[in-house]
């Protein structure tokens, strides 16, 4: 870790400018993701501004009936909430199966969003990685990656987003609100906010430097059976082989976002059409295009089985 | 932020709490610093002399002033600057639970946050739980027990095991709680899936979660 | 002592404090947090100065450059300590590679470096400042790749012979109406105890004191020195608590070394803890293996033929993963084989973790066993019966000490309702579960090891025991307590238990499950001795005199035990050695696991839902400590089925999984409420102690407990550890 200076942001606008105006500086929220980065010098900010003095830490309800949750929620708080719970279950669900209640108690909603990837070789440092040293090749890619990316990858990178609450939060259609470094809100939906490898792994979000996201929205309530169906080895504390997160209707329709699988939670609405006709259908067509690795081929066969069960589960 | 309230910790253990500090200032500058977030640690800040900061909450109800290098996280400044070495080290990555401290009534990883961003916080460690001459429930119920075997993990599963009784009784859901409009129950299952965040490789899960479910059961 | 015929009466028989559950009497310590571990002695030591460890980037080949400009010139730092500055260093015994590397690389994370600055911030940042260049070298790192060239080592002591051959095996096999000829594989494992190694060291002149987490005091001070080329007198190793070893801190590792040479660099006592990622690589490990079991039998279950061959790897000049040691002990059978090979690897030096041998050799030979029931239909539990022997198979005129495995085994079926399984796989059903049920014998030899103690006796009648027998977690500070309460007739509470110290008199030290029975029976040899003194000193015949309540007694004639220490405190010290009792008998430790899973039909998430282990291990010295011991071993060999693989990067040779994220280890939500029976024994050959070692029974056979389960619940057998939904998935019954 190199030394860093230290400041609490007095409010949203002023971080903003003060992270831009920074060379070297970042948001620490939580500090669960940030500060493990740090330690390994993954991350080497030269200025932290803290924000967890931004009152950012509430869950109003807006005009078009659904939630406003501020950037600072907590994921301990955001899973218990009672409007979650009822109305946004699959959220309750997708943070509930995360991490462990220690850093859910830390970890906030934009952090969560915006935590990197576990591919164990990004962590290791000497490691040639072209997330964390662009351009210096992917150890990942013909070694060990029973746990990463199947589809959407590159020749870059085949690394998965490692977060629970954004698959969630993808089938739930919502978006993220920010401010800019002028100062200029913006509101940017969930689909378009994770980017995919390409040639540059290391750019992992639309967001502008010094682009501090502010909240979180959900539209309003859809209904339906709520679902998530996190695949791991260890019964908890253990990120996802493949998670499901699904909205199921009496009628058959639904939404359903897969996290495991791809750098961003992955949805395939197109796909969402085949629900009707089975988890084969549907895992088909939204895995259309995947080219697992051997150590990963599995997660084909997993997402269907899975799928089939998530199904069977809104059924009965 | 909610704050999650373990019934076995008085008030005042919890009152400093929520006068977190908003004297934050900027508290030094950086000459410096590197444009280039993601690259290695270049020479130029690296080389920077250590930042101080100066940060005062009190832990275990004392209070305490502290300049600290703004890197020390709040574990080695327990550790290694308060001499409370009860909080273990197992990682330093987030990943063991080792470290579990309470801050304001909740329970996070000490390794995991910086000690400068806990101006004006309540920290309860072990050593604030209880003495050996004077244990807290949770610590005698785990002698009795046998919840432990090399110890290493043990201040943290104690820690845990207080705040998720209050986490239960709080009515915060879990990932095994059946219903999530209901209320969680006091029963094994919640308890073991609320500690897993605390790994003890010797093994003792079996005798810690008769543990915990005893002091659980003796509130009830 | 000697000890070289079997025991009879002693005072250890009264059971008054030995055999109790009696609560650890450093339990308030540790759930205080006021246990002192080896980077906490801030108290003895003020001033420590920071080491950070650097592990080498590459798995062999060479440091062509190593830039420390920067990093010496960086705020904070002290010196920097490299195989250049070091000196000239020997190598301990007990390590098969260097702990210092440099400019040779002879693993990944091979420590290279120790940058030591002061503060524990500062040692890391400037760590990051160290350049390193290496020139890689092609390894081997792939055991399957290598299995071809793997060759008979020479035997020692610790392997006994690499081959075994009895009556005709390849004959007896062929004949056999059933056999299995089945291959089997197990994973590198990691320790991932959670007290990472560490060291605090301090020199005063010539003399090197170090604060260390350390299992065998006696070994890491004799390796410490020689690794120094300094004499083992000035040399003091302290380890009064251990955050877990299981092996893993059986030997001096880099920690030690690197803490005492960076002390003598900075002129200032220095402390180091191996960072977590660096411990999987940097630090010794459990060595994958590749089992090939056949086995031939006789329709009405009699095995005729039993073959077990094994391949690990290891570093040049590294041993064997002896997999085979229980096929040569466990079941009988007229004609059998066993064999061992070892491969040259360069991943990180394999060697000892809690029950090495039987722990991998129980999970291939257990699965085995159960494949051959099945195909006898002939229930598992009875299967094993059946093939049970009271001799040594190898060596029949060897009966074995003590030996209930039959009993362990009918017990447990009893226990666990073992009649409700059905034994055709796949046909239990609890909603989205499949259930099954496995179980798997126990077993693991005891072994017999010198150990030493010292004990004195107060004017105020307090007992204080000194020896440098390790407390991992094993209960040691509590049965040594025991053992002198009841051998002088003092509560518990008059004694003082101090451990840990190379100023002690040499124990057996932890390790092997030999810790408990030798390290007693030590303090058992030293309290005879007090014993006898007190008694002179009082008058009494120290034959007839019995040692009660804090008094010693004769007749009608009785005095305070402290009156004897009235003048002075007595000191007596000794040491129980042993005899040929362990070569005319054969010293084992028998049990049965039983073990239910639940499936998920669609995912293949396996969980355990119940486990049972019946133990026989001679007399248990405290069943709560010792149930402690075998709940945990449970715990591990729960790990070891499901989860636990160091993964391995073949092409760059290194562990990938090196951190607690990557290297998944049983959490609380994967273990549920364990069940532990211990059979009423007492074994007069293994010591004046009767008992023998529970801590490594524990683990092994579980994991082939559980794959049996597993195998119960899907009707999909699976070779290949750990066993994970991806090895499966494709075979569970369709979902869709
Ligand atoms: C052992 C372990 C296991 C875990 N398991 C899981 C798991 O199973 N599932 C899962 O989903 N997660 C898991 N996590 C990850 C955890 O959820 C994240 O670390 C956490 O959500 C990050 O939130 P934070 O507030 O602590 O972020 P921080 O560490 O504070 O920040 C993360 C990033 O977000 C930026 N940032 C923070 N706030 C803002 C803002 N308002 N605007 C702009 N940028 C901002 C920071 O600059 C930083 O780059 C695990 C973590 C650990 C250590
Ligand atoms: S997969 Fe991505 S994160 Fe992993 S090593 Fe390759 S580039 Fe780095
Ligand atoms: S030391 Fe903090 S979680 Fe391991
Ligand atoms: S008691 Fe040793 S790790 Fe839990």
């Amino acid at each position: 870790m190199t030394p860093f200076t230290y400041e609490r942001a007095g409010s949203p606008a002023e971080a903003a400018a003060a992270a831009a105006r920074t060379p070297g500086a970042r948001f620490i929220a939580g500090g669960t993701n940030l500060l493990d980065l740090m330690k390994l010098q993954i991350e080497t900010p030269a200025h932290l501004i803290d924000v967890n003095g931004l009152a950012l830490d509430t869950i109003e309800a807006t005009k078009d009936g659904g939630l406003r949750i501020g950037a600072l929620v907590r994921n301990t708080a955001l899973a218990a909430d009672r409007r979650v719970r009822r109305d946004y279950a699959l959220l309750s669900r997708a943070l509930l199966a995360g991490a462990s209640g220690q850093l859910r108690n830390k970890a906030t909603t934009a952090g969560n969003l915006l935590q990197r990837t576990r591919c164990p070789y990004f962590y290791d440092t000497v490691q040639p990685c072209n997330k964390r040293r662009p351009g210096s090749g992917c150890a990942a890619i013909g070694g060990v990656s029973r746990q990463l990316a199947i589809i959407g990858t590159s020749e870059a990178c085949i690394a998965t987003h490692p977060s629970d609450m954004a698959v969630a939060l993808r089938a739930l259609d919502a978006s993220v609100e920010t401010v800019q470094a002028d100062g200029a809100p913006r509101r940017i939906p969930l689909a378009e906010f994770h980017r995919l490898p390409g040639d540059t792994p290391h750019i992992e979000t639309v967001l502008e430097p010094g682009e501090l996201i502010t909240a979180v929205r959900l539209p309003k309530p859809v209904g339906g059976r709520h679902i998530y169906r996190k695949v791991r080895d260890r019964a908890s504390y253990a990120f996802a082989l493949v998670s499901i997160g699904a909205i199921l209707h009496e009628d058959g329709s639904g939404q359903v976002a897969l996290g495991g699988v791809a750098h961003k939670p992955w949805r395939v609405e197109a796909a969402e059409a085949e629900l009707p006709r089975g988890a084969k259908a549907a895992a088909e067509q939204i895995l259309a295009g995947a080219r697992p690795s051997r150590d990963n081929a599995f997660k084909i066969t997993l997402v269907e089985r899975t799928l089939a069960a998530v199904l069977a589960e809104a059924r009965g | 932020m909610q704050k999650l309230v373990p019934s076995s910790l008085s008030r005042r253990d919890l009152l400093a709490a929520s006068t977190a500090s908003l004297t934050g200032a900027v508290l030094a500058q950086a000459e410096d610093a590197s444009p280039e977030e993601t690259a290695h640690a270049d020479a130029g800040t690296a080389m920077r002399p250590p930042i101080r900061a100066q940060v005062s909450f009190t832990v275990n109800d004392r209070p305490r002033e502290l300049d600290l290098d703004t890197r020390t996280t709040l574990l080695d400044a327990l550790r290694e600057h308060l001499h409370l070495t009860g909080t273990k080290k197992g990682c330093d990555h987030g990943q063991c639970g080792a470290c579990t401290v309470l801050v304001g009534g909740v329970r996070i990883n000490s390794c995991l946050t910086l000690a400068v961003m806990h101006q004006g916080d309540a920290i309860i460690t072990i050593e604030g739980l209880g003495t050996p001459e004077n244990m807290h429930r949770m610590q005698t119920a785990f002698v009795k027990h046998d919840g432990y075997q090399c110890g290493y993990c043990t201040p943290g599963q104690i820690c845990s095991a207080v705040a998720v009784i209050g986490e239960i009784e709080a009515g915060i859901p879990s990932h095994v709680t059946p219903d999530l409009t209901g209320t969680p129950e006091l029963v094994a299952e919640e308890i073991r899936e609320r500690m897993s965040g605390n790994i003890c490789r010797c093994g003792a899960y079996s005798n810690i979660v008769d543990a915990i479910t005893e002091v659980a059961g003796s509130r009830a | 002592m000697k000890f070289d015929r079997p025991a009879t009466q002693n005072p250890i028989d009264r059971l008054k404090v030995v055999g109790q559950p009696l609560d650890r009497i450093d339990g308030p310590l540790k759930t205080t947090g006021t246990a002192p571990y080896a980077y906490e002695h801030h108290d003895v030591v003020a001033d420590a100065a920071y080491g950070w460890t650097i592990g080498a980037g590459i798995a062999i080949g060479r440091i062509t450059r190593m830039d420390l400009a920067e990093a010496e010139r960086a705020p904070g730092v002290i010196a920097i300590v490299t195989a250049d500055n070091a000196g000239l260093l020997g190598k301990g015994d007990h390590n098969t590679v260097r702990l210092l590397g440099g400019p040779d690389v002879q693993h990944y994370h091979q420590a290279v470096a120790l940058v030591i600055a002061e503060s524990f911030e500062q040692a890391r940042a400037a760590a990051g400042l160290v350049k390193i260049d290496y020139a890689a070298e092609p390894g081997v790192f792939d055991l399957t790749a290598a299995k071809g060239s793997a060759i008979a080592p020479e035997p020692n002591e610790l392997t006994g012979p690499v081959d075994t051959r009895i009556g005709d095996f390849a004959a007896a096999f062929a004949e056999a109406p059933v056999t299995l000829d089945a291959t089997y594989t197990t994973p590198d494992h990691s320790h991932a105890m959670m007290e990472p190694h560490a060291t605090l060291a301090a020199w005063e002149g010539d003399r090197l004191t170090v604060w260390t987490s350390n299992q065998m005091i006696a070994w890491a001070t004799a390796d410490l020195a020689k690794t120094l080329g300094i004499a083992p007198e000035n040399v003091r190793v302290v380890s009064p608590f251990i955050g877990g070893g299981f092996g893993g801190k059986l030997f001096l590792r880099a920690d030690v070394l690197l803490a005492a040479l960076g002390a003598r660099a900075a002129r200032r006592p220095v402390k180091v803890a191996l960072q977590r990622p660096l411990i999987a690589n940097n630090t010794t490990h459990r060595p994958a293996t590749i089992q090939r079991i056949r086995i031939g039998a006789r329709r009405d279950g009699t095995i005729t033929a039993i073959g077990h061959e094994s391949w690990s790897g290891d570093q040049p000049g590294g041993g064997l993963e002896t997999a085979v040691s229980q096929t040569r002990l466990l079941y009988a059978g007229a004609n059998r084989m066993t064999a061992m090979r070892l491969a040259e690897l360069h991943l990180p030096e394999g060697n000892a973790m809690r029950a090495p041998g039987e722990a991998p050799g129980m999970m291939a030979l257990e699965i085995a066993m159960d494949e051959v029931a099945e195909k006898l239909e002939i229930d598992p539990v009875e299967f094993r019966i059946i093939n049970d022997t009271s001799v040594d198979p190898e060596n029949p005129e060897r009966p074995f000490s003590a030996r209930a495995l039959a009993e362990c085994l009918r017990q447990g079926a009893e226990r666990f309702g073992w009649n409700r399984r059905d034994p055709r796989p796949g046909r239990t059903r609890d909603g989205r579960w499949l259930i099954g049920m496995g179980v798997a014998a126990a077993f693991r030899n005891n072994l017999l090891i010198t150990s030493g103690a010292r004990v004195r006796l107060d004017g105020t009648g307090q007992v204080t025991v000194e020896t440098d027998m390790t407390d991992i977690g094993t209960g040691s500070y509590t049965i040594i307590a025991q053992t002198a309460a009841e051998m002088m007739g003092v509560p518990v509470e008059r004694v003082t238990v101090r451990l840990g110290d190379s100023d002690f008199p040499v124990s057996a030290g932890s390790g092997g499950q030999f810790g408990a029975n030798n390290s007693t029976a030590g303090v058992y040899a030293a309290c005879v001795k007090l014993r006898e003194e007190i008694a002179r000193r009082l008058g009494f015949n120290s034959e007839a005199a019995e040692f009660e309540n804090g008094e010693v007694r004769s007749g009608n004639r009785a005095m305070p035990i402290a009156a004897a220490a009235a003048e002075g405190d007595i000191v007596a010290e000794d040491k129980i050695e042993y005899g040929d009792l362990s070569e005319r008998y054969q010293q084992s430790t028998f049990g049965g696991h039983f073990v239910e899973v639940g499936v998920d039909i669609a995912t293949g998430e396996a969980r355990i839902r119940r486990m049972l282990a019946v133990c026989a291990a001679g007399r248990i010295l405290n069943p709560k400590s010792a149930r402690s011991q075998v709940i945990g071993a449970m715990t591990m060999g729960a790990g070891a089925a499901l989860m636990e693989e160091l993964a391995v990067d073949t092409r760059r040779g290194f562990f990938v999984n090196h951190d607690l994220a990557g290297y998944e280890v049983p959490v609380h939500a994967d273990i549920p409420h364990q069940d532990v029976i211990f059979v009423d024994e007492t074994d007069p050959m293994s010591s004046p102690m009767k008992a023998k070692g529970v801590g490594e029974l524990g683990i092994c056979g579980v994991a082939a407990a559980v794959a049996n389960a597993v195998y119960n619940a899907t009707g999909v057998r699976v070779r290949d550890y750990p066993i994970t939904l991806d090895k499966y998935l494709d075979r569970l019954p369709d979902v869709a």
